[in-house]
Order: C-alpha cells, then sequence, then structure tokens
C-alpha cells in the first residue's frame, strides 16, 4: 500500500505550462490552484490574468477565466466581484502590469477596499516583452532597455510596491513572500492561502507579493536565479507581513 | 402621464427600469446627472455603482461585470470616452454587452463644455485598435433617449457586443416631457459568462488573445458576420424626403430639430425641403440616398462639427449629387436662419 | 517489498534541474540519453531505493511533472 504525498493539483486543467525551463510563475500557480482546492471554493473562483507572461493564466487554472487589458486586472476585479460578491475574484499581475501601467487601478482596488485577491508576482522585469527594465528593476541590473545596468540618476530607486500599497487606510492584508526554496515555498502557500481566507470572510482587500525568478530574462540558469531571488532581491525587497488589519493588536506595518 | 425630466436624468432611470444591474462612471461635465442619479438610485433597485478612480478604470470594471453575465452601463463625455477606447476594444474583442453613453462636447483635447458632434468619427470608427464597430445611437430628443436606452440593452445582449448612445451635451441638459415606457428586456443565453459557476457547467473564458493567425482571422470574421446580422436588422433613419423637394438635409441627434426649423421657413418662402435623419449612425443608413424622389437636386448636410458624418453621406451618395456642408463647432450652435441661408445659396448657386 | 516511488511525467519536464538542486538525497539527474519532443533532457532518479518521499522535488517543480508515493 502506498500513499500519494505530492502530485499536480486538480486545481490546475491539463493544458501544459508555456512558461520558460525554471520560471517562478509555475511554481506560484501551483500554490494558488492547491489554496483554491484546499478551501473547496475552486469552481466558483473567477482568476483575471494579466498582460505578460502570465497572459495565458486562464488556460492553466481549473475555474472560469477573464483575461484583463495591461494593469487593468484589479478594475476587472472589482467589476466582477460587486456584481457577484459570493463568488472568489483574483487577479495574477506581474511587476510590469501591477507596479508601473496599472498603478492606478490597484492603489485604487485597495482604497475602496474591494474584497479580492492579488497575487503579485515581481521578477524585478519586463519577461514577455524580452526583458525590459521594470519600476521593480534593482539598481545596476541590466536588462534590455538598461544595458549598461540600471542607473538611478536617471531612472530613479526601484519601486517598493507591499510597502506602498501597507500605507492605504482600506487595505486589509499585504505579504512578501519568496519561492526560491521549499521552506519558502511552503510559507507562500500559507500567505496565499490566509489571503482567500479573507476573501471568503468578507475581510477586504488582499494583496501577496511573491519575490520570483525569470532564468530567461536574467539571463541566468534556473538554479542560480533561485539563489539571485535570496541574495539580490530580498536584501532590497524584506519579506515579511506588512498590513494586516485583522490580526492581532490589528495594524499595518 | 408624462413627467418632466432632462436627458441625463431620463437616461439614467431608463437604464434602471431596463434591468441595468451596474453603473460604472467618473465626474466629467456635461453627464454628470448620470452618476449622481445612479449612485441614488442603484443599491436600492439591487444594484451596484461605483465612482472609479478614471474612465479606465470604468470601462475595465464594465469588462467585468459584462463577463459575469450582468446588464452594465457606463457614461462619460469626449475626452473621458477617448480614455475608454482602450477598454471598448477589449470589449468588442471578447464579445460583450454593455451599453456606453456619451453625453458630448467639444473638442480636441479639453476643448470645452458646450455641445458638439465631433466625436462622430471616433463613435463611428472605432477609436481603438483592431477591427471593430458598435452599434451607435443618436437620440434628438428626451423621449428618444429614453427608448434607446431599453433598444440599445437589447442589441447589447442579441449581438454581445457593447451599443454606444452619443448625444450632445444639449440634450443631456434639456428638460423635455417624457413618457416613462417600460419594455421587457429580451431573452438571451448567457450561458458563456465567467460567473464563477463551473460546479455546474464546464469552465468559461472571457478573453480577446488569440495567438494563431487562422484563429483570430476567423473569429474576426465571424464577428464581422455579426455586423452584417446587425447591418441588416438594426438600421435606423428617420426619412421625411418627400417627391418634389430639391433638397434633402442630412442631420442627427439636437441638430436635426433645427434643421427642421430650417425647413419650415424654407417652404414659407416656396423653397421645398426633407430631413433625413440617421438614429443609428453605425450602421449607416447608405440605402437612402439612393432612393430619394427624382426631384432632390442636392444634399446638405448640418453638424456641429468641422464635417464628419457628411463622409459617410458622400459615400451613400456615390456621387449622384452635389453635397454640401454646413458646420459650427468650438460649442457653437447654428440658428435655423444659417441652414436656410445656406440653403438659399445652394438652391440659388444652382440657378 | 513496497517501496517510496516517484514518477516523472518526462514529457513536460523543462529540465531545468531545481528539483534536483532540491533533492536533500541527490538522487535527482538530467537524463542525457534522452530528449523530449520539448527538446529538453528530462529529469531522472538515479536510486529509487534512497527516496525518503520528502516530495521537495514535487513542491519546487514549477510543472509539476513529479508524483510522489509514500510507501504506507
Amino acid at each position: 500500500m502506498s500513499k500519494v504525498v505530492y502530485e499536480k493539483s486538480r486545481g490546475l486543467t491539463d493544458a501544459p505550462l508555456t512558461y520558460c525551463p525554471g520560471c517562478s510563475h509555475g511554481i506560484i500557480h501551483k500554490l494558488v490552484a492547491e489554496s483554491l482546492v484546499e478551501l473547496d471554493v475552486l469552481e466558483n473562483t473567477i482568476a483575471i490574468a494579466p498582460v505578460g507572461c502570465s497572459v495565458l493564466a486562464y488556460n492553466f487554472f481549473n475555474c472560469d477565466g477573464v483575461q484583463a487589458a495591461h494593469g487593468r486586472a484589479p478594475a476587472v476585479a472589482t467589476g466582477i466581484k460587486r456584481v457577484i460578491p459570493d463568488k472568489i475574484v483574483f487577479t495574477y499581475q506581474g511587476d510590469g502590469d501591477l507596479a508601473s501601467i496599472g498603478t492606478a487601478e490597484i492603489i485604487h482596488a485597495a482604497h475602496r477596499g474591494d474584497n479580492f485577491t492579488v497575487i503579485f508576482v515581481n521578477n524585478a522585469t519586463y519577461g514577455m516583452t524580452g526583458g525590459q527594465m521594470a519600476p521593480t528593476t534593482l539598481i545596476n541590473q541590466k536588462t534590455s532597455t538598461s544595458p549598461y545596468g540600471r542607473q538611478e540618476a536617471t531612472t530613479g530607486k526601484p519601486i517598493k510596491v507591499s510597502e506602498l500599497m501597507a500605507q492605504i487606510p482600506s487595505a486589509a492584508y499585504i505579504e512578501r513572500v519568496s519561492v526560491h526554496d521549499v521552506q519558502h515555498i511552503a510559507k507562500t502557500k500559507k500567505a496565499i492561502k490566509k489571503a482567500f481566507e479573507y476573501q471568503i470572510e468578507g475581510k477586504g482587500f488582499s494583496m501577496v507579493e511573491v519575490l520570483a525568478s525569470c532564468p530567461i530574462g536574467w539571463n541566468m540558469p534556473p538554479v542560480e536565479a533561485a539563489k539571485f531571488i535570496a541574495g539580490g532581491l530580498m536584501p532590497y525587497y524584506p519579506l515579511g507581513c506588512y498590513r494586516d488589519i485583522h490580526a492581532e493588536g490589528g495594524s499595518g506595518a | 402621464m408624462k413627467v418632466l425630466m432632462k436627458g441625463n436624468d431620463a437616461i439614467s432611470e431608463a437604464a434602471i427600469q431596463a434591468g441595468c444591474k451596474a453603473f460604472f462612471g467618473y465626474p466629467i461635465t456635461p453627464q454628470n446627472e448620470i452618476p449622481e442619479y445612479m449612485s441614488r438610485k442603484m443599491e436600492a433597485s439591487g444594484g451596484v455603482f461605483v465612482q472609479a478612480e478614471s474612465e479606465v478604470g470604468a470601462i475595465n470594471m464594465i469588462y467585468g461585470a459584462a463577463s459575469a453575465g450582468v446588464r452594465c452601463m457606463t457614461t462619460s463625455s469626449s475626452p473621458g470616452m477617448a480614455l475608454k477606447q482602450e477598454g471598448i476594444s477589449y470589449i468588442c474583442g471578447a464579445n460583450l454587452p454593455c451599453v456606453i453613453v456619451n453625453v458630448a462636447r467639444c473638442g480636441p483635447g479639453l476643448g470645452g463644455i458646450l455641445p458638439a458632434q465631433s466625436d462622430y468619427f471616433q463613435s463611428t470608427r472605432g477609436g481603438g485598435n483592431g477591427d471593430y464597430y458598435m452599434p451607435v445611437f443618436a437620440p434628438s430628443t428626451v423621449q428618444e433617449c429614453w427608448d434607446l436606452v431599453f433598444h440599445a440593452f437589447d442589441v447589447a445582449d442579441k449581438y454581445r457586443t457593447p451599443t454606444l448612445i452619443l448625444l450632445e451635451g444639449l440634450l443631456g441638459q434639456m428638460m423635455e416631457p417624457l413618457e416613462m415606457t417600460k419594455r421587457p428586456p429580451v431573452t438571451v443565453d448567457k450561458s458563456w459568462c465567467t460567473d464563477g459557476n463551473a460546479d455546474k457547467r464546464p469552465r468559461n473564458v472571457v478573453t480577446s488573445l488569440s495567438l494563431y493567425a487562422e484563429v483570430l482571422e476567423q473569429m474576426n470574421i465571424d464577428r464581422f458576420k455579426v455586423y452584417e446580422e446587425i447591418t441588416k436588422n438594426e438600421l435606423m433613419v428617420e426619412n421625411s424626403v418627400k417627391d418634389g423637394d430639391t433638397v434633402a438635409i442630412v442631420a442627427y441627434g439636437t441638430p436635426s430639430r433645427i434643421a427642421l426649423n430650417a425647413i419650415e421657413e424654407l417652404a414659407a418662402e416656396g423653397i421645398n425641403a426633407g430631413l433625413i435623419r440617421p438614429i443609428t449612425l453605425w450602421p449607416y443608413p447608405y440605402e437612402v440616398f439612393q432612393n430619394l424622389p427624382s426631384s432632390v437636386e442636392h444634399i446638405l448636410v448640418a453638424e456641429l462639427s468641422m464635417g464628419q458624418m457628411v463622409e459617410d453621406v458622400r459615400l451613400g451618395v456615390e456621387g449622384k449629387y452635389p453635397v454640401h456642408f454646413y458646420g459650427r463647432t468650438g460649442g457653437s450652435i447654428f440658428e435655423p436662419s444659417e441652414i436656410a441661408a445656406k440653403v438659399r445659396e445652394i438652391v440659388k448657386g444652382a440657378k | 517489498m513496497a517501496k517510496n516511488l516517484i514518477t516523472i511525467e518526462e514529457s513536460l519536464c523543462k529540465g531545468c534541474f531545481l528539483c534536483a538542486d532540491a533533492c536533500p538525497k541527490d538522487i535527482l539527474s538530467l537524463d542525457k540519453s534522452k530528449v523530449n519532443a520539448k527538446g529538453y533532457n528530462p529529469i531522472q532518479c538515479t536510486d529509487m531505493d534512497a527516496c525518503t518521499a520528502c516530495a521537495i522535488c514535487g513542491r519546487i517543480c514549477p510543472d509539476s511533472v513529479i508524483r510522489v508515493e509514500r510507501d504506507a
């Protein structure tokens, strides 16, 4: 007699993922899918895909899916959640989508306290379009539009989304996590599940920022890219819960 | 029993009566009465009102609510409509039904808040990217605003398309007697919608994306077949040109009422003219120009713009008649006497 | 005798090596004798007897190609 201790989540469809080898999107997709299954809400969920590498996410999550214009996923989520408030709604957005073209939409969804969940994948680059500089790109990080490395003098310092969102009075839960090793993957799962639990309980706007790798965009083998999350991204983007108004003592960062 | 109502209020109440369950908007003059009305009444009627962060936000909320299968509406005015074009393109690409209202003002840019008809191209040619159209309705009275809201929701649902009601700020702000006639919504199949019921049916997807040329081409061809159906079934035009008329005046919206006064003035002095008033600006009633009485010698297009619809008239006329144009812009509105003078000039020139 | 088992869906493996790097027993490696339809050398288990069914490989695999069973 043997017992299955790990297998592909039924929260994912049979469609093979279109991501590059070692890309963190696949790991994060699994955690979202597993959480929805474990919370028994998969069939009553609407996933909103962004523009970027995860534009086809609606093919992978085994629930209803809506594809949104670049950066507009939170506004689309508001439109859906307001008219069917008993269903579970989440957006899945990258850092080009959420932290650049979609800043107005994400901030005002949180500002209204809309009761949905945002999975924000921060890999410090525009992966889909060929590894261009994002607002989240690190200082001196080379990209296809910062070929000599990002220069603070002309492009400023990388934007810290979780810290920013934690200042919004109506945001309920903001946490930054990482998927560079299996211990952190477990913590990420916990945060994602908590965000969905908050939504189910009607506790308001939740966002989990996941530090992720882009091996191709970073020009690194996947294992090295995973290590760069820990050694490169995490010092600038510290992990942790930045806001949890329903926690013991209930406060922001 | 008739009530006295502003065009903007009539549009708002008609939407609620037509079963609109979600309104998303952003303040801009001269349409503010609509979001204000909706903020007072939507919740009580079991609907949702959200003042969005921008017109971009509002149109994307519409994309969401429409994908969830509910009747929804957004309203704006010209510069705000410019911002909504991205969302409208996505809504067309994803085949979502909704109603959009443009209470138009003058432009370009910030322009001014006075009425204009200079959004004709934006409305009828697809202001966003890609191959698409949407039905555009142009009311000329408050009563017609009311009636066309019900119709616009039905057409949207029936063909899975956004529909646009285009009126001048003048009509939005004007009070007129109104018969609040109700009619039940059309029954349509919405089993395609993403309303989170994948436990009762296969999962649904709403998207405008297709990465395969032959698939996307077929999607576009199929959508244009729907456009053919719309053109066949939904064309609306009022044509009062009769035998003996030498001039056909073409005007839509409130300017068509000014044209009617000019026609009366001209009749008194023995110049016979008739009015062609397109009610749908897309699809456009091109055929009407092929079946005019033989007495017609000239076409005059009167618009509150530098000349936009006049291009469609020329397409419809196909060179059969000289097409003249009279327009005012920047918020200026022509008097009946100005149009009459233009007709006299045309007729005189012909002799 | 029953034992722990990992099953690899070789056709979907992209050979990213994250599982092999994470495996505490160091029993995963790329199978250089095979190339799947995607053009990658798929991962293989070189010593199933040493597997503890900890499932770290499964959890870190972005493409959900690894199924882990424990001898109960």
